[in-house]
């Protein structure tokens, strides 16, 4: 009981600390990396609430495919940072101003809500861990009731699949490239010509 | 009735600093899109945090299934706009926010 809440506190502070971090950070490779450190602590706060289907998810998807993402672009592209941090305190006063507003607001809400009592019927009731685990559970749910919706946000990744695509995709002008095509369409007429040749008179005049 | 034992405020607090640092990360780095794209990235894992802890709180499965249609568009729009980027870096030879006002009449 006690260690799951020291480790609950060092996980959220560590989450905390690395999303400050993210934002604060001068060098945008050193934001990603502390990007990638605030995924997978949070990766362990879900993991104490019980959904580590989810919790396996962030790692494998933030960590390994949209924060290393974000560290190709960062490392491809030749930005200038320097000039990108100007300004960086001029925005402080009233992003902090903002920022503090809206903490608590959110804080305020927080402690003041209770769940209503008449919220017992629940849409789908969650398992004894001992009867089904998590992955069960969810996929039991995902493949049944909520089949359309996971077909839809499949059809929205293949969307932005072919959307970066035929974003990023150039054709180089200038650049010699082995034509397949024009290779195997070559025919023995327009590669090989026999010549006459006079004897005694060289090539020059009949080539 | 919730494996829960950690109180549900506990989650959603880290959930709400979390998300305010996402809006400061936005207001701070008015000229980078790539940090404002991570801080987007970081409101929406709040997001997914406050779904996650509602659902093991309540006990019920279908908060983690929205968090998990949520991780992935998070996913779709990250891959989106990084494309954009590229593709805005290419032309211009910059990605500085003030500098993409070019649309403005």
């Amino acid at each position: 009981m006690l260690i799951q809440f020291i480790v609950f506190y060092v996980f959220a502070a560590v989450v905390v600390g690395s999303a400050f971090m993210v934002i604060a950070a001068r060098n945008p490779v050193h934001s990603v990396l502390f990007l990638i450190l605030s995924f997978f602590n949070a990766a362990g706060l879900f993991v104490l609430a019980g959904a580590e289907f989810l919790a396996m998810t962030l790692v494998i998807v933030y960590v390994g495919a949209v924060a290393v993402l974000f560290l190709f672009v960062v490392m491809m592209l030749d930005i200038n940072f320097v000039r990108l941090r100007q300004g960086f305190m001029q925005y402080l006063p009233l992003g902090a101003m903002l920022g503090a507003i809206l903490l608590v607001e959110l804080l305020l809400v927080v402690g003041a809500f209770v769940v209503s009592p008449e919220v017992d019927t629940l849409a789908a009731p969650m398992p004894p861990v001992e009867q089904q685990s998590n992955t069960h559970a969810l996929g039991q749910l995902l493949y049944t009731r909520y089949m359309y919706l996971f077909q839809a946000s499949g059809m929205i990744l293949l969307v932005a699949m072919i959307g970066a695509i035929v974003l990023t995709f150039r054709v180089r002008t200038g650049v010699r490239r082995q034509s397949i095509r024009a290779q195997v369409a070559r025919t023995r007429a327009d590669a090989v010509e026999l010549k006459k040749v006079v004897s005694g008179a060289g090539i020059s005049g009949s080539l | 009735m919730a494996p829960l034992t950690i109180p549900l405020g506990h989650f959603l607090s880290v959930a709400a600093i979390l998300f305010t640092l996402g809006v400061l990360g936005i207001f701070l780095n008015r000229k980078n899109v790539i940090v404002i794209l991570m801080s987007v990235e970081l409101m929406l894992l709040a997001v997914n945090l406050n779904l996650v802890a509602f659902s093991a709180h309540l006990g019920d499965m279908v908060g983690q299934v929205f968090a998990m249609f949520v991780l992935t568009v998070a996913a779709a729009e990250a891959a989106i706009g990084l494309a954009i980027l590229v593709v805005y870096f290419r032309n211009r030879g910059t990605v500085a926010v003030e500098d993409i006002s070019l649309m403005k009449g």
